[in-house]
């Protein structure tokens, strides 16, 4: 089960938090710290999942994260599948590492194509999009879609269904791009009109 | 009140501050704003607000006055309240807060709302923070959409029963009739939660499991038709169709297949080909694959199939990734003991692991090197091994070493090569080796008649090199105390006599007495040593004065011992050679007494008790005084019987005191100890159908509610009896019984006869040991000494 999925920037700034589980306020946030502390110190060449920290419950935990430029994603994940059966946490790892690099890569993939191009300042100014995303990929800390087709299809419906509503919050945001989008032909700056004969009908008064 | 701005310039906004407290001072600022605008139940903005809101708590501020305007925008008829709402409940709320139940109702509407994103959204929120009390009202609902033909809801369906199943097992029947065709889904993303659906299920149940036996086919099929179809590019990872749901059909088989025998066999063939076909090059292939062996594991595959499974993880341990190798030698650990031919075959490959640089590769490469030693392979395998202890972290070196001498001892193919070997690790490791391979080794040595002169003089040699290692000192000296005179007189055949004399063996051994590198143990070697020295060597008066000037010594161990000896070169000098004479062969047998052999500390009868659990109990060299000092009467002086396993019975007599009349009718049981929960009651028959066989039944009971493990009775008993084993274990009770013969009995009649008990358990974390209780018995008297 995945426990936590974080992102934060090189200097330990939060990009995008979800807990799977309940923690207090305050202990997400040390979470975050902790987290990062051991993550950044990794040398990238390392194999890229390790031991969780004290605060998640310790050797039962697992970091898997991977570094894109400037954002670190981290998925914390436990030992078990079920919340019953503690499986082996080494029958687990093979399968975790490759199942969360993976999930990790068509979560970065489909916020490339949803976004263009994706940077961090889109994850800055986009928190509220970015989650709708994950919740596409990851339900309830479990993995709900691979295809990443399907995932930007349902993400794009969605965002249309929230751009027709409009309403009052997007009146000028759709004004403004209406303006961008319009295709105004060129108007010549010097109108020479000359002398212009008008020939006006004569219409029978009624 | 103007609008409320916008959520990117707010961001925008907290960007520009250059310190943290100007950073709290922005945000404080607009949550103030937000708390008046939400105060004006303003619908237009709330959303913005929330959204808001969502940011300064990511950054870890508190948001908690926003809950109920979560609450707020589920229940508004807009799309995009509704998402961001949800959104906020699922970071903010939690099933803590009552609050959280106001959402129900909202739920259960939107569940049957219209629109599938609605309908989506109220999934995803259930199955991620419903508490109890929601899915119990809300289940049905779940059930619903399982039935449904849109995928999107399907499968969102499916991972929320997952959630409500956890939350509340009870309603999992529910779901039952739902999951009829679940497998007949095209959808992958269906398949795959549908999956985790019946799995879940299967684990929590096992009445579900053997309903959902009957899947197994469409299981198997799907799993085909994803090995066998052709490149499909929605699926594709590394050329593998969908791995996921490949990984998550393998795990519900091996669910499935465990203990049952036809859907076993129902799914031989896939686990072959998907064994066979899968591309290894990439990890997903390999995570495959490794599912794939797990599953043939733990089903019951037929050989075939468990041989190939053990052929990948052989080729595992060539991967470059330290993690596949690691995980394949802790597989390869599991199954050693049940496949072992098969695991043979990759023993260089895990033999080449014990060079591995990763240490917790080289652990495993060792416990499993050592599982795999046999007769065949003994030679080859213990020049890795000792080249592996010579490298390895100290860690490991004590269990290294104890492994190599276990696997020596069972299949050493020559006396010498089995010296060798063990010197070779007293050698390189010897500070390491545990401080019960000392005994062990003395036994194998003394057994080992025609090596004698060869092991004593390469003993000898190694002590001038080298007196810091313990154990190697211990049972050098000891050696050099017995064969000393072979030593001396260069009769090794084996290698090259070296000519020692006898005042330069002694002077190593003063040596041993004096220097600062010898624990009191070893001086208690090295004394005894000297001491036996003085029958096989001439220079009698030079042994004498060492050991005169011991009885005084501050260690109170050597005084003693230091002293006794004295006691025998003045008083007792002509008792001296019949004492200190050659050690007779040791058994290991549990059916022999003490008049035969001599009980090395605590490690009797392998079929009493586990070797491995004792710890020493006693000095090595003194204890056979301890164990004989009881059989010897009020002697001071220990008697070291001189018997020869041929010699008769009566040679017991002398040391021994038996029981007098054999009117054992009369004597009542008695309880010889009663302490921490263990009782040892003794009661006294004629065995039935032969009257001139009298039996004492010890009877061992555990009035505890744990269980005691590790019980070892230990008996220095009269030859005449046989002694059997011991279970090491007592949950309840124990008997053991010891038989007399009438004969023997009445050969000796009036004199006392004892058992001394040291008897030890373990009983959960405390460990009890009782020592030296000393019963006994004499004619129609029991005492309890």
């Amino acid at each position: 089960m995945i426990k936590a999925i974080l992102i934060f920037n090189n200097h330990g700034k939060p990009r995008l938090i979800r807990f799977y589980q309940y923690f207090a306020e305050d202990m997400q946030q040390q979470i975050i710290r902790e987290t990062f502390h051991l993550v950044s110190k990794r040398d990238d060449n390392v194999c890229n999942f390790l031991e969780g920290g004290s605060l998640i419950g310790g050797s039962d935990y697992k970091l898997i994260y991977r570094h894109y430029a400037t954002l670190y994603f981290v998925f914390c994940v436990d030992s078990s599948e079920s919340e019953l059966g503690i499986l082996d946490l080494i029958q687990n790892m093979l399968l975790f590492t490759t199942v969360c690099n993976f999930v990790m890569q068509v979560f970065v993939e489909t916020l490339d194509k949803c976004f263009e191009n994706v940077c961090e300042l889109d994850l800055i100014f986009h928190m509220d999009k970015v989650h709708y995303i994950l919740q596409e990929v990851v339900m309830g800390g479990m993995v709900l879609e691979t295809n990443m087709n399907e995932i930007v299809a349902q993400v794009e419906l969605q965002n249309r269904m929230e751009k027709s509503e409009g309403g009052l919050s997007a009146a000028p945001a759709r004004a403004v791009s209406a303006v961008k989008n319009m295709n105004l032909p060129e108007i010549p700056r010097n109108i020479n009109i000359g002398d212009i004969n008008i020939k006006v009908p004569s219409l029978s008064p009624f | 009140m103007p609008a409320p701005i916008r959520l990117r310039e707010l961001i925008r906004t907290i960007r520009t501050a250059r310190t943290q407290a100007e950073e709290r001072e922005m945000i404080q600022k607009e949550c103030a704003a937000i708390r008046s605008s939400f105060r004006e139940e303003d619908n237009t903005y709330r959303c913005r607000n929330v959204a808001k809101l969502l940011y300064m708590h990511m950054l870890g501020y508190p948001a908690h006055f926003g809950q109920l305007e979560c609450l707020k925008l589920i229940a508004s008829q807009k799309f995009t309240d509704k998402r961001i709402g949800y959104l906020g409940a699922m970071l903010l709320l939690d099933e803590r807060q009552d609050v959280h139940l106001l959402m129900t109702n909202c739920i259960k509407n939107d569940l049957n709302h219209s629109t599938q994103y609605v309908q989506g959204l109220a999934l995803c929120t259930l199955g991620c923070m419903g508490s109890s009390e929601m899915c119990r009202d809300l289940a049905g609902e779940v059930e619903k959409l399982l039935k449904t033909s849109n995928s999107y809801l399907r499968k969102k369906a499916a991972l929320c029963a997952v959630h409500v199943i956890r939350k509340v097992p009870e309603l999992m029947e529910m779901f039952l009739p739902a999951t009829k065709n679940l497998l007949s889904e095209k959808n992958h993303g269906v398949l795959h939660t549908s999956v985790v659906l019946l799995t879940e299920m299967c684990e929590r149940s096992p009445d579900m499991l053997s309903h959902f036996r009957k899947l197994v086919p469409q299981l198997v099929r799907i799993l085909k038709n994803l090995i066998m179809s052709g490149y499909s590019p929605e699926h594709d990872v590394s050329g593998i169709s969908d791995p996921f749901l490949q990984v998550r059909i393998l795990r519900l088989l091996r669910i499935l297949g465990k203990g049952d025998d036809d859907s076993s066999e129902a799914m031989n063939d896939i686990l072959a080909q998907v064994a066979t076909n899968t591309e290894t090059s990439k990890n997903v292939g390999n995570a495959i694959l490794y599912e794939t062996v797990l599953t043939i594991m733990d089903i019951k595959s037929e050989s075939g199939l468990r041989v190939l499974a053990i052929n990948i993880l052989g080729r595992f341990l060539l991967n470059n990734d330290k993690n596949i190798r690691y995980v394949a030698l802790t597989s390869l650990l599991k199954t050693v003991q049940t496949d072992h031919n098969a695991v043979q075959r990759h023993r260089s490959t895990i033999v080449d692991c014990l060079k591995d640089l990763d240490v917790s590769i080289k652990r495993r490469a060792m416990e499993l090197s050592f599982a795999l030693v046999n007769g065949n392979n003994i030679r080859g395998m213990m020049k890795e091994l000792l080249y592996f202890l010579d490298s390895c972290d100290p860690d490991f070196k004590a269990d290294c070493a104890s492994g190599i001498f276990l696997a020596a001892e069972k299949y050493a193919p020559s006396k010498r090569w089995h010296i060798d070997t063990i010197m070779r690790v007293l050698t390189t490791a010897g500070s390491y080796v545990r401080d019960d391979s000392v005994p062990n080794l003395i036994q194998l040595i003394t057994n080992s008649v025609e090596m004698h002169a060869y092991t004593v003089q390469r003993l000898y040699k190694a002590l001038l090199d080298d007196i810091s290692q313990q154990p190697l000192v211990q049972v050098a000296s000891w050696c050099i105390g017995e064969y000393g005179d072979l030593l001396v007189s260069g009769q090794c055949e084996e290698e090259e006599p070296i000519q020692v004399s006898e005042d330069e063996v002694l002077d190593v051994l003063e040596g041993l007495l004096v220097s600062n590198l010898s624990t009191p143990v070893t001086r208690g070697y090295s004394l005894t040593a000297i001491m036996k020295l003085s029958t096989r060597f001439s220079s009698l008066n030079r042994i004498k004065k060492v050991v005169s000037i011991y009885g005084s010594s501050i260690d109170v161990e050597l005084q003693q011992r230091a002293v006794e000896y004295n006691a025998l070169f003045k008083k007792y000098d002509h008792m001296r050679p019949a004492l200190l004479e050659r050690m007779p062969i040791m058994e290991k047998t549990a059916t022999n007494g003490p008049s035969e052999t001599v009980q090395t500390n605590g490690e009797t009868d392998s079929t009493i008790l586990d070797t491995k659990h004792l710890p020493s109990i006693s000095q090595p060299a003194s204890q056979a005084n301890d164990l004989l000092d009881l059989l010897g009467g009020n002697d001071v002086v220990p008697i070291i019987q001189t018997t020869v396993p041929t010699k008769p019975a009566s040679a017991g007599g002398e040391l021994l005191d038996l029981l007098g009349d054999l009117s054992l009718t009369v004597i009542p049981p008695m309880t010889a100890y009663n302490k921490n929960g263990l009782i040892i009651e003794f009661t006294f028959e004629r065995s039935n159908p032969n009257p001139n066989i009298a039996v004492i039944t010890i009877h061992a009971t555990n009035s505890t509610e744990a269980d005691m493990t590790e019980f070892v009775f230990q008996a220095a008993v009269p030859k005449v009896c046989s002694f059997p084993s011991c279970s090491t274990v007592i949950r309840k009770h124990i008997f053991i019984s010891l038989i007399f013969l009438k004969e023997q009995l009445e050969a000796i009649k009036h004199r006392h006869f004892k058992i001394r008990v040291p008897v030890y358990f373990r009983q959960g974390l405390l460990k009890s040991y009782i020592m030296h209780k000393i019963f006994f018995f004499s004619g129609y008297c029991w005492h309890l000494i």
